[in-house]
């Protein structure tokens, strides 16, 4: 039967995510921003949490649970709603471990989900964008090799996070017809990275762009090993996941510009109460419901086994657009004073231009 | 637990309504597009079996669930009607409205009225010949501000006399001439108490006084009536006002509250018709695209996507957006939750998306779009009119807005 009914315990996550976003995440999103850095603190107590050790196998460690996209898509709006760069990185470990669990060998697994279930936080990073207007997603220019008993890697990435830690890097790079991951030691020979790149928005996340020459990864390093990965399944849970995320800033933006428009008064009465700010805020409002329920269906596809790629293309192009044009909007409620640094929702304009452009930064 | 899948009876449904639509509807869609086109009788006679089956089924079990004093088990009676509509619609927008039912009168009667109404006024969609229920709100001096009604009665006796003017009243002809079915009239009985005077009325096919002065020459659903409807000391029996005792006695607005509930069913209904016809003018287009060659690549990067195809994208989109958005307040009602926020939501929605969408499948299409050899320049004329009646765009934003904003309709106007 069609539900729009989270269950219980989905209920009980996003409360308690909720919890989180409003303690800490949303009073750090501008520090954070200003500061370009996120304290192990937020990070440490958002692990606490288990949003991704829950979906590691009991024998690795984890708690076991079947890694549902729609809980998953729950859970990255309600990190979002707090702050776009906060969230991908809260969630990076899942960089790792769902391709891990979805595709790893049991060597893979063993190896390199360890650090995801201590309760230090750890990082996850995946170099996927390549700095070129012309990148294709499924046939990136970054190339892998088959050498000997391993593989040479060859290219550019970036929006790369590298958040401080050990973990290694999972690039993602054409091999033969395919896209395959790979993983990389930060201080493999021929890998370079170049941290401290500035974009318009998701200032607090440390990202780099990397450069791949001719670096060497052994064939257990494929992730999957022999088999590989189906990359196409990952590319749309990672949609999903950033679409979900797409949701969140928007519905920030909205809630922000509406109490706004509730306590700013013009010609004596709150700007609320004059319909060209009233419809405006009815639009997003709208709009945003709307987009959820697109992420909600490709991620309830992806959780029943059917092809989803039409329905992750439809989510994310409408939360890419939406989230725009929702952001865009609440800087325009609040005027002269959406433009300043004081509000919020300049960031969150800052960060939902970069939804069209980013690619597996998150995965559900 | 969130889940897009529907039940099989719900998939079943669907998939003989598509059949219907297709084989039955869709033929003479361009010929019942005339004005003083003949109406479309199959089509009528044959829905009418259904409709009277769907009725006693569900007054059945209406009257079992009264008797037990639960549930069922899970109800899908309102997804089950914006499936239908969805597909009558998308067969075509002007048939689907002659489809003879309780209509707008029927959500009306569930709403507000009393058992013994509903067995009086609808029982007759269970049984005879074709019927059609309306409802008059519209008069020629207002339209989105309802609050407005001239349209007076007054009791004399055991009756009501209703005096005034409807307009825009959808299936008003086959509902109050054309076929023994019923008419919900809104009518105040204090002109000076304003919102808390106004009630709704059943008048019944025939009765003496009331008169249809003809039907309105449209831009689209043209299939369909449209008609203003004069009552001139037009005598109905007491117990035709809609609603208990205490309803009906009370000086406060909650009789006006229960007809405005009735837009909670309607408009999830308006949006399931504008979601069909944007999706055969979507459907029609890929159909026309496919024979040129010209395939949708979802899987392209976006650089690469031609301008056809981002616009086919965002049209299926938008489609599919408007039409989550009415499932949702139709599982909400079916959840028996309060949806007028979503209904407004998925009707605002609905109306804009199948006004765009049809108009870029014109677009698209070129000489094709606007030529009456194809159907798209219809159905852009037909998806029209979901942006305008049971509450314009503007009306169901204010209705968002004032939601979202937890104002009243005084402080936000």
């Amino acid at each position: 039967m069609i539900s729009f009914e989270p269950s219980d315990e989905q209920k009980a996550i996003v409360e308690a995510v909720s919890r989180l976003v409003e303690k800490e995440v949303r009073p750090q999103a501008r520090p954070c921003d200003q500061a370009g850095a996120i304290p192990q603190a937020i990070l440490d107590s958002a692990n606490s949490l288990g949003l991704v050790m829950t979906n590691i196998p009991e024998q690795y460690g984890g708690g076991g649970e079947n890694a549902s996209a729609v809980t998953g898509a729950l859970v990255a709006e309600e990190l979002a709603y707090g702050d776009l760069a906060l969230a991908i990185a809260i969630l990076s470990p899942g960089l790792h471990a769902t391709p891990l669990v979805l595709a790893g060998t049991d060597a893979q697994k063993t190896k390199h989900l360890a650090p995801f279930v201590e309760e230090r936080f750890a990082p996850g990073s995946a170099a996927f964008v390549e700095p070129s207007f012309r990148f294709d997603p499924r046939r990136p220019a970054t190339t892998a090799k088959r050498e000997g008993d391993g593989y040479v890697l060859e290219g550019r990435k970036c929006f790369v996070p590298v958040l401080a830690g050990e973990t290694p890097i999972l690039v993602f790079a054409s091999e033969g017809d395919g896209v395959q991951g790979f993983f990389v030691p930060r201080d493999a020979a021929g890998l370079t990275i170049e941290a401290g790149e500035r974009n318009m928005g998701l200032l607090a996340l440390p990202t780099a762009e990397i450069a791949l020459a001719g670096v060497r990864v052994s064939a257990a390093d494929r992730l999957g090993g022999e088999k590989g990965c189906d990359f196409r399944l990952l590319l749309d849970r990672s949609r999903v996941g950033l679409a979900a995320m797409g949701v969140g800033v928007a519905r920030a933006a909205l809630d922000y510009s509406k109490e706004y428009a509730k306590e700013r008064t013009a010609f004596g009465v709150p700007i609320a109460t004059k319909q060209a700010i009233a419809f405006m805020l009815a639009e997003m409002a709208i709009d945003v419901d709307a987009a959820r329920l697109l992420v909600w269906e490709a991620a309830w596809r992806i959780d029943e086994g059917l092809d989803a790629s039409r329905e992750v293309t439809l989510a994310r192009r409408t939360v890419a657009d939406t989230a725009l044009r929702v952001t865009d909007c609440a800087v325009q409620v609040l005027g002269g004073h959406g433009y300043i640094r004081e509000h919020l929702v300049e960031q969150h304009l800052r960060n939902a231009r970069g939804l069209s452009t980013l690619d597996l930064m998150t995965f559900v | 637990m969130i889940s897009f899948k529907p039940s099989a009876a719900l998939e079943n449904m669907r998939n003989l309504l598509h059949m219907v639509a297709e084989n039955q509807i869709r033929p003479v869609a361009r010929q019942c597009d005339h004005h003083d086109a003949e109406k479309p009788w199959d089509h009528i006679n044959f829905m009418w079996e259904s409709v009277k089956a769907r009725g006693t089924e569900s007054a059945a079990a209406a009257k079992k669930e009264k008797k037990e004093k639960k549930a069922d088990g899970p109800r899908e009676g309102n997804m089950q009607m914006v499936t239908i509509i969805e597909e009558l619609a998308w067969g075509d927008a002007g048939i689907y409205l002659c489809t003879p039912n309780a209509g707008l009168a029927g959500f009306a009667i569930e709403a507000v009225g009393t058992p013994e109404q509903k067995e009086r006024f609808l029982k007759r969609f269970t049984e005879g010949e074709p019927k059609w229920g309306a409802m008059a709100i519209t008069e020629p001096h207002f339209g989105s501000d309802t609050s407005q009604v001239a349209t007076t009665a007054v009791r004399d006796g055991d009756e009501w006399v209703l005096n005034g003017t409807k307009i825009f009243v959808t299936s008003g002809l086959m509902a109050a001439q054309e076929s023994p079915g019923i008419l919900v009239v809104w009518a105040t009985l204090d002109k000076n108490a304003g919102r808390a005077g106004i009630k709704s009325f059943v008048v019944e096919a025939g009765t003496p006084g009331m008169k249809v002065l003809g039907v309105e020459d449209k831009l689209g659903i043209r299939a369909n009536d449209t008609a203003p409807i004069v009552f001139d000391n037009c005598r109905i029996p007491i117990e035709n006002i809609l609603g208990s005792a205490e309803v009906v006695q009370s000086s406060g607005t909650a009789g006006f509250k229960g007809a405005m509930a009735t837009f909670d069913a309607s408009r999830p209904a308006v949006a399931a018709s504008g979601v069909g016809v944007a999706q055969a003018a979507l459907d029609g287009l890929k159909e026309i695209l496919e024979k040129e060659g010209i395939e949708i690549r979802y899987d392209a990067p976006d650089h690469e996507l031609t301008a056809i195809e981002r616009d086919v994208i965002d049209m299926e989109a938008q489609v599919q957006a408007a039409r989550l958005l009415t499932y949702r307040s139709a599982w909400m009602m079916d959840e028996r939750r309060h949806n007028a926020l979503e209904a407004s939501m998925a009707k605002a929605k609905a109306g804009s998306v199948t006004t765009k969408v049809t108009q870029k499948a014109v677009e698209i299409l070129g000489p094709l779009g606007y030529s009456q050899k194809h159907l798209f320049e219809k159905w852009m004329r037909d998806a029209k009119i979901t942006d305008l009646y049971e509450g314009t765009q503007q009306i169901n934003l204010l209705i968002v807005a004032r939601r979202l904003l937890d104002y009243s309709s005084k402080a936000l106007s």
